[in-house]
């Protein structure tokens, strides 16, 4: 296991890393003049050296990479160039919105995935089976956006149970914060878990029909017990592995729900920030979530390592 | 009744649909007896192994009686059956690679067994498993214990499920072709052991397989079966000396001995015409007769029982004539 964990740690590093690279360059390589990509087309070659200058943009590249990594390490984002706010500040308020709706969103999906896809998979022959499997592709189906827009339509504006948007902060108003981010969250959670509930169902057909759940149920469990203790237990390798990369796909559902509920989280900062060509934030942030999918990766490595003693044991 | 039986199927018949893989089977395992069932694939056998155990697969229905301790396994609830399966009655599958928790310590796996059906702490369990071990020639038992399956062999992995099998004394066990997984150098040895281990403790055996000589060596009696149908039963000693159907006797004339193999082409290695009938196309009559040298129409028309001799057959093979022994 040790070894295990040095591998998954070397190469989580390594792959963020590369990431950072790769997010410079492409950052740099865009545009060309990073100066001139944020004055735009009709700014005067004074006034880019002079932008350029003032952030350090006309030095070499490698100087501007490692200054650009150093602060991030000192929880340093960098400045606005229009406000000239401190980054850090504005991405530690929008965390506190986009992290509890991506992970809610995870959980929510998870607890309509599993019980949906094993329930499925077992009552496979029957029409119940089918229609679960039926709902899960016409989840699938269905863009997040849309189904934000439906929620907020029947319970936002119909009953006139939940907002249809906006955002109150969490120490202002708890419940209100919480009452904002009921309705995106199940936006989030219908449509993970429709796709998760496809995987969850294979996978326990799967398992189930594998010899040692066979031996299961002839050494003297039920069948109940033999899905809780046998099946669900091999099953959740497969299912650990999906989630994984869902991870990407549910952060980039975030940016389309908090345009749709008007949330002020940091997928819809990056967005404005792209608009309005804050090329340093946009660097900065990107590379925070690409940290953050790369992490959960990690964990769900390190957690296949524990659920798999083939894999532990072996590599 | 002086000798309670083990198991007693009567009229057994499972299917599924329109689809029948048992028609109709009855035989009786007494208590620490020892009954072969042969035959080819898809003669029924392991369907009537799963029907005994109740472990069909989804659809797949059981009609008849198999009387087991006092009861009629076909009607219990799946509850009451599993508190049966592994402590009554329980069963060694064919593949051993496949049939372990690839994610569960074999120590364990044998004491969840023992904690399950015999009222034990875990601890005592643990126990139990580790002398288990012991006595099923396992090597270093107490290490060995703490190994996941993918650590330890083939033959070690098969004599973790017979551990298993064993593990609450049941009455019976049944043993699906053990050995057919394992190489040719374990296989004798996980078979003395499965016979042994039987026989310590009081256990019927019913070993199903196709290799005749491993019945031999090991049954009291042998059940032949052909598209779902027992054509022949009887003692071990009988069947094989003095076959009386003519698959048996097919069967027998067709394993392979020092006289009738021969490299040089001229091997007089005997086989049965034709191929096992698929379950949706049944002959007519006795299921044999397309097969069979002696058939006449009787046979094509009307399906034998089995009779005095032993065999389910209207033109028994005449005992003058006896077949070669299995080796």
């Amino acid at each position: 296991m040790p070894v295990y964990i040095a591998r998954k740690l070397a190469f989580f590093l390594l792959a963020v890393f590369a990431a950072s690279v790769l997010i410079f360059l492409l950052i740099r390589g865009a545009g060309g003049n990073v100066a001139a990509v944020i004055l735009g087309k009709d700014a005067t070659a004074e006034a880019i050296n002079a932008l350029s200058r003032q952030y350090g943009l006309d030095r070499p590249l490698p100087v501007q990479y490692f200054d650009w990594i150093g602060n991030l390490f000192r929880g340093d984002l960098g400045r606005s160039f229009r406000t000239n706010e401190p980054v850090t500040d504005l991405v530690v308020s929008r965390l506190s919105i986009s992290i509890p709706l991506c992970l809610s969103g995870l959980v929510l999906g998870l607890l309509i995935a599993i019980p949906a896809g094993t329930y499925s998979a077992l009552n496979s022959d029957k029409p119940v089976g089918a229609l679960i499997a039926l709902l899960s592709q016409v989840g699938i189906a269905v863009p997040v956006f849309w189904a934000g827009i439906l929620l907020s339509l029947l319970f936002g504006v119909r009953l006139g149970w939940l907002p249809t948007g906006g955002w109150t902060n969490w120490d202002s108003n708890f419940w209100g914060a919480v009452r904002s981010l009921v309705l995106p969250v199940i936006s989030l959670g219908l449509i993970l878990g429709a796709s998760l509930t496809r995987y969850v169902r294979s996978a326990v057909l799967d398992v189930m029909n594998q010899d040692y759940v066979r031996t299961a149920r002839a050494t003297g469990m039920t069948r109940m017990q033999a899905l809780l203790r046998v099946g669900l237990r091999n099953a959740a390798l497969p299912i650990a592995t999906v989630v994984g990369l869902q991870i990407a796909e549910l952060i980039g559902g975030t940016v389309i729900i908090e345009t749709v509920f008007s949330l002020p989280g940091l997928s819809r900062m990056i967005l404005a920030n792209v608009a309005a060509r804050e090329v340093i934030v946009v660097q900065s942030t990107v590379m925070l979530i690409i940290v953050f999918v790369m992490l959960v990766n990690l964990i769900v490595d390190l957690l296949y390592g524990v659920l798999d003693p083939r894999v532990r044991l072996t590599r | 009744m002086s000798v309670p039986n083990a198991i007693e199927v009567v009229d057994l018949v499972v299917g599924v649909d329109e689809l029948s893989a048992v028609r109709g089977v009855s035989f009786a395992v007494p208590a620490r007896g020892r009954m072969g069932l042969v035959g080819e694939s898809g003669s029924g056998k392991s369907m009537t192994a799963m029907a005994l155990m109740g472990l069909l697969p989804p659809g797949w229905q059981a009609r008849g009686r198999v009387l087991h301790d006092g009861v009629d396994l076909l009607t219990l609830s799946d509850k009451a059956l599993s508190s049966r399966r592994g402590r009554t009655i329980s069963m060694v599958f064919q593949d051993p690679m496949s049939s372990l928790n690839p994610v569960r310590r074999v120590g364990d796996q044998i004491a969840d067994v023992i904690h399950r059906h015999m009222g034990v702490t875990r601890r005592a369990a643990h126990a139990q498993a580790i002398d288990l071990m012991t006595q099923m020639n396992l090597p270093r038992p107490e290490q060995l214990a703490r190994a996941f399956p993918h650590q330890i062999s083939g033959g070690q992995k098969q004599r973790i499920m017979i551990a298993m099998a064993l593990a609450c004394y049941p009455q019976l066990i049944i043993a699906d072709e053990p050995t057919t997984a394992l190489d040719v150098t374990v296989q004798k040895q996980v078979l003395r052991l499965l016979n042994a281990a039987t026989r310590e403790r009081n256990s019927a055996l019913l070993m199903i397989t196709h290799d005749l000589p491993v019945i031999a060596a090991m049954c009291d009696t042998v059940a032949v079966m052909y598209a779902g149908r027992i054509v022949e039963h009887g003692p071990v000693q009988k069947v094989f000396r003095t076959p009386r159907h003519h698959y048996t006797r097919g069967l027998l004339d067709s394993q392979p001995t020092m006289d009738n193999i021969a490299l040089d082409g001229s091997s007089r290695l005997h086989s049965i015409p034709g191929m096992v009938p698929p379950l949706h196309a049944l002959p007519s009559g006795c299921a044999f007769h397309p097969r069979c040298p002696a058939a006449t129409d009787r046979c094509r028309t009307s399906m034998p029982e089995i009779d005095a001799t032993g065999a389910a057959c209207w033109h028994p093979v005449p005992v003058a004539a006896p077949a070669e022994a299995a080796s």
